[in-house]
């Protein structure tokens, strides 16, 4: 590494290197990809040609993203030079200022201006922090009046290991999806969607304006609604598809006055280094941050499934498996802890993270994760075991954030990715070749012994996930507590800790009953025979694939799947092993946190690393959560062996009986939630919702109160999902109050509407006339 | 002449198809309303073409009478399509809702 | 200038009168030669503002081809031809409520926008006898507004397939 310069001197020349300059690449191809599917895969005669052609562009994408990693870890890094004397041009002028004037004719010429701004002005990192500059380009989309809106590309070490595990994990999904959906009817809306949705992700982590994210955001969102949708035979999985469609979409509301207040309160433009950079140079103040930050939360609380709008994800499990993976791992729900940590310096002052405490992400995300782990626990379906550990994850993500463990939160996206990805394929290749195209792990058991490198997979994503080293989830998991317990976040900590036990507990669960004990497949043997229809509504997710399964393998038993499912199963199982690794704390002499040097910047910089230095790798910490986690496993298999073998067939009486009961019924626990959790937290709220419950079915909602009172049942309803059976009376009576009171002005007479509008058009013709 | 009493009659004419378009059962004489609203617009064109000196009035005229052309065509066919599956046109039964 | 005034009043009145008629007539058919009526008159007062090929356009398009197609609509949805009492809704009092309302707020608003402004009757366009504007406005559809002109012709040919495709029977 060349360490360089100050200003004064002659800059040399740093080269972006193409592979970094050229990242908006990554997402044409996607779009290139998704056309080219879309209208002619058809055209060409061979099965399945969609999956060879999405392939070969994922491919391609991934070899792309490989190469901007490598030249990201060999890029130059500079010495961050504070302002001199023009600090208030509001312009981070850097000592690698040659670069923006590298090519200044070349640039020209293509329109493109290139600029190294990263260093927000202060004292303290005055010559000492070395960094590799972010690679920027943009174009002006358009200029309205003095603002120009730029679109374009940031590429920092952050966007590069995000690019990668996207082409990662989306190729895995690809080729895994190659033999899942084979022969499915629709196999091109799929592939051409499945590109789509990776090219929107690619374009989110490379914008650099908040304009552009959004726009890569909702694409996904878009995407996500067909992926989930994809067999919109059932309602079921339309429904699901709505609902996850509709739950984001509440929160991108909040994104997008987010958005609006930080383009004006950081001197309107949506570029998010200059937003950070407002934000951490007083330039918006406390306050503003404030109101953002939330703002801008409320839509990552949609995006990633955080607590209260986390009943889409679970329910998202409607689509096909590799689609669920991709949404869980690498896109979608963690495009939410992405624009956390892409806006870190907004929410490092609007949730004054510094201060210590806890705020209002670290609430969200401890509750989330605790929550959903609790959730876990009594899904017999394994998709939505690992839903919710999915949510409780990205609880963890968040918790991690706002608790000023940038570098590990993103860790953890980075793990996670992997060993998530792994579990969801796993799944998908337990139901593609051994339940017949269930989830329902009642109908696995002892799939061990049918299907060894699922089994060996999974084994490996759920040491990952349990946090056992040196799995991958070891290390990052380790360092967002060690942050949180580092950085005074008491509650966080503990939270955190109870989910790590919570985890292994429930994976354990789920992983004895799929693959160990009897198999209990032939206990279903008088459905599986006329197996295309004769599934439940739980397990109608794959039915679809029924087709795709007869004409290659018979139905007598559990089976492996063939190499297209087991080979990204291999692979994936492998990083899930060794990428935590990356973290490595520099023992035995080797590199130390290799990762966090890989995706540090100036936010990094000036945020975590100012206030709280590195965080290091704790053994108080890390012996301690892998003790959790190694005592959840043991409660996980006692549990399994004593509550539930053989469950459903037998008929404990006592206490056990009682607590299988709770267990297996999750309305149970639904209203122990209703009792304990809203009765001591929300105590009056929830006993007057309650109490409207009850009495509100006859328009008590013309009373006064109604309007404060229907608002309380909005969040009781949130409480959690299952509640929704006893709310749904109630704000169904809510619905109906504002409806009678509403429902005079749509009476469904178009002439009517007519009336109305023509009148208030004139209305405001006349004040416009009258007062303009 | 003055200006004003082309663009008032435009005006009140332009009133009495709002009228018809709220009043009227009929679909047909509802498009027949907007069929006058549309012709108050094309009057206000022309007086501005006079007003102005400037014959791109009379031009947007000719083009509002040939999407006012396709307009109806569309219209009338959606009308005859509203009369054959429900045997009536009046807009009032058109309401599917239950309020 | 008074032989106009007189004119445009007479016409004024009987577009007015038979506006008003068409909104109010209880006959289907009677509304519709009452919008002839009206169309008529816009083609004179086209006539008036100089506008001589708009007007022969209007007397071709509007009361030649849309006229007839309303008159062929009433026929086919079998609306009764007589007297029929019963063709507006309960809203009279509302309509008549916005649209008065409205045409308050246009008078307004035109009456302070141009008061008393009288109209140049020595201009070009006001001169442009003997089809002179007919002319130029040729000249400027096939030059300025060739795309516009385009266009106008594919969106009717949209209508044309549009209409054919809603109103046959399959």
């Amino acid at each position: 590494m060349i360490s360089v310069l100050s200003a004064s001197e002659a800059a040399p020349v740093l080269s972006d290197g193409f592979f970094l300059g050229y990242t908006w690449l990554l997402p044409l191809a996607s779009v290139i990809a998704f056309a080219f599917i879309l209208f002619f895969a058809k055209k060409i005669d061979k099965r399945n040609a969609a999956a060879y052609i999405s392939i070969a562009f994922i491919g391609a994408q991934f070899l792309f993203a490989s190469a901007a990693v490598v030249q990201w870890q060999v890029r130059d890094k500079v010495v961050v030079v504070a302002h001199e004397a023009e600090g208030a041009e509001g312009e981070g002028e850097v000592s690698s200022d040659g670069e923006a004037n590298a090519e200044p004719a070349e640039e020209a010429a293509l329109g493109l201006g290139t600029s190294a701004r990263f260093a927000v002005p202060t004292a303290e990192a005055e010559g000492e922090a070395k960094l590799r500059p972010a690679v920027e380009k943009s174009v002006t989309w358009y200029r309205n009046g003095p603002i120009d809106v730029e679109v374009g590309t940031h590429v920092d070490g952050f966007t590069v290991a995000m690019l990668f595990v996207v082409a990662f994990i989306s190729l895995c999904v690809h080729v895994f999806s190659r033999e899942y959906l084979r022969d499915d009817s629709r196999i091109t809306h799929y592939f051409a969607s499945l590109a789509l949705f990776t090219g929107a992700m690619f374009w989110m982590v490379q914008s650099a304006t908040t304009l552009g994210l959004l726009f890569g955001w909702e694409v996904m969102g878009l995407c996500s609604f067909l992926l989930i949708g994809h067999w919109w035979e059932d309602t079921t999985n339309t429904n699901a598809a709505l609902k996850a469609f509709f739950t984001t979409r509440t929160g991108d509301i909040g994104l997008l006055i987010g958005i609006v207040i930080t383009f004006f309160a950081a001197g309107e433009t949506f570029d998010m280094a200059k937003i950070n950079e407002a934000a951490l140079t007083g330039k918006m103040s406390q306050w503003i941050c404030f109101v953002a930050a939330t703002c801008l939360f409320a839509g990552v609380v949609g995006k990633s499934a955080q607590f209260p709008l986390h009943t889409w994800l679970p329910d998202a499990m409607a689509g096909p498996t590799p689609a669920s993976s991709l949404i869980h791992a690498a896109t979608m729900v963690v495009a939410g802890v992405y624009l956390v940590a892409r806006l870190y310096g907004v929410f490092w002052m609007g949730f004054s993270i510094e201060v210590g405490g806890m705020n209002l992400g670290a609430w969200v995300g401890s509750i989330t994760l605790v929550m959903a782990a609790a959730l876990a626990f009594v899904q017999t379906d394994i998709k939505k075991v690992l839903a919710y550990s999915t949510v409780s994850q990205l609880g963890y993500m968040i918790m991690g954030l706002a608790v000023g463990g940038w570098a590990g939160a993103i860790f953890h996206l980075f793990t996670h990715a992997f060993f998530k990805a792994l579990l969801f394929q796993a799944s998908g290749s337990i139901s593609h070749s051994g339940s017949h195209h269930s989830f329902e792990m009642e109908r696995m058991g002892g799939l061990r012994k049918h299907m060894p490198i699922t089994f060996i997979t999974f084994t490996a994503g759920y040491l990952a996930l349990c946090g056992l080293p040196p799995f991958a989830g070891f290390w990052s998991k380790d360092e967002i507590l060690t942050a949180a317990s580092a950085n005074d976040f008491k509650f966080a900590f503990y939270a955190g800790s109870l989910g790590a036990f919570m985890t292994a507990c429930y994976m354990t669960r789920a992983y004895t009953k799929t693959f160990f004990g009897e198999n209990r497949l032939h206990l279903f043997h008088d459905d599986h025979e006329a197996h295309a229809v004769a599934v439940d509504v739980h397990d109608s997710h794959d039915t679809h694939a029924v087709a795709a399964h007869d004409d290659h393998g018979s139905h007598d038993g559990p089976h492996e799947s063939n190499w297209w499912i087991t080979g990204p199963l291999a692979v994936l199982a492998v990083m899930s092993t060794i990428v935590g690794l990356l973290q490595w704390p520099g023992w035995l002499g080797l590199p130390a946190y290799n990762f966090e040097h890989f995706i540090e910047g100036n936010v990094f910089e000036e945020t975590v690393l100012k206030a709280f230095g590195a965080p290091k790798f704790d053994f108080a910490i890390a012996i301690p959560s892998t003790l959790l986690g190694i005592a959840g496993m043991i409660v996980g298999v006692v549990y399994y062996k004593v509550f539930n073998h053989d469950a459903g067939l037998v008929k404990r009486g006592g206490i056990f009986g009682l607590i299988h009961k709770v267990l297996k019924n999750k309305y149970y626990l639904d209203h122990l939630w209703t009792g304990v959790v809203v009765g001591s937290i929300k105590g009056p709220i929830a006993k007057g919702a309650y109490w409207f419950n009850q009495k509100g079915l006859d328009g008590v909602v013309n009373t006064a109160g109604s309007t404060a009172v229907g608002a309380a049942r909005f969040v009781y309803k949130y409480i959690d999902q299952g509640v929704v059976d006893g709310a749904a009376n109630g704000l169904g009576s809510t619905a109906h109050g504002f409806g009678n009171a509403l429902r005079r002005a749509q009476n469904g007479k178009v002439q009517n509407y007519a009336a109305v509008f023509i009148g208030a058009v004139g209305l405001a013709a006349l004040a416009l006339v009258l007062f303009v | 002449m003055i200006l004003n009493q082309f663009l008032l009659l435009a005006a009140f004419l332009f009133c009495v198809g709002v009228y018809g378009v709220i009043v009227r059962k009929n679909a047909v004489l509802v498009l027949m309303s907007i069929e006058l609203m549309i012709n108050s617009v094309n009057m206000n064109f022309v007086a501005f073409a006079f007003y102005n000196d400037n014959l791109a009035g009379q031009v947007f005229a000719l083009f509002a009478i040939a999407v006012a052309a396709a307009e109806v065509g569309v219209g009338l066919a959606i009308v005859l399509l509203i009369y054959r599956n429900r045997r009536s046109v009046d807009l009032a039964d058109l309401s599917e809702m239950k309020g | 200038m008074l032989a106009q005034n007189i004119v445009f009043a007479i016409l004024a009145v009987t577009m007015g009168v038979s506006a008003l008629r068409m909104v109010t007539t209880q006959n289907v058919v009677h509304a519709a030669l009452y919008l002839v009526m009206v169309l008529a008159g816009v083609a004179a007062q086209y006539v008036l503002l100089a506008a001589e090929f708009v007007a022969v356009v209007q007397v071709l398009v509007y009361i030649g081809a849309i006229v007839v197609l309303f008159l062929f609509g009433i026929m086919l949805t079998r609306a009764k031809l007589g007297e029929d009492g019963d063709l507006d809704n309960d809203q009279k009092w509302l309509g008549a409520l916005v649209s008065t309302f409205l045409l308050g707020v246009f008078g307004l608003t035109l009456w302070r926008a141009f008061g008393e402004t009288s109209l140049d009757l020595t201009n070009s366009v006001a001169v442009g006898a003997s089809g002179v504007n007919t002319a130029r406005i040729a000249d400027s559809i096939f030059s300025d507004y060739l795309i516009p002109f385009e266009a106008a012709s594919v969106l009717l040919l949209a209508a044309l397939v549009g209409a054919v495709v809603v109103a046959r029977r399959d």
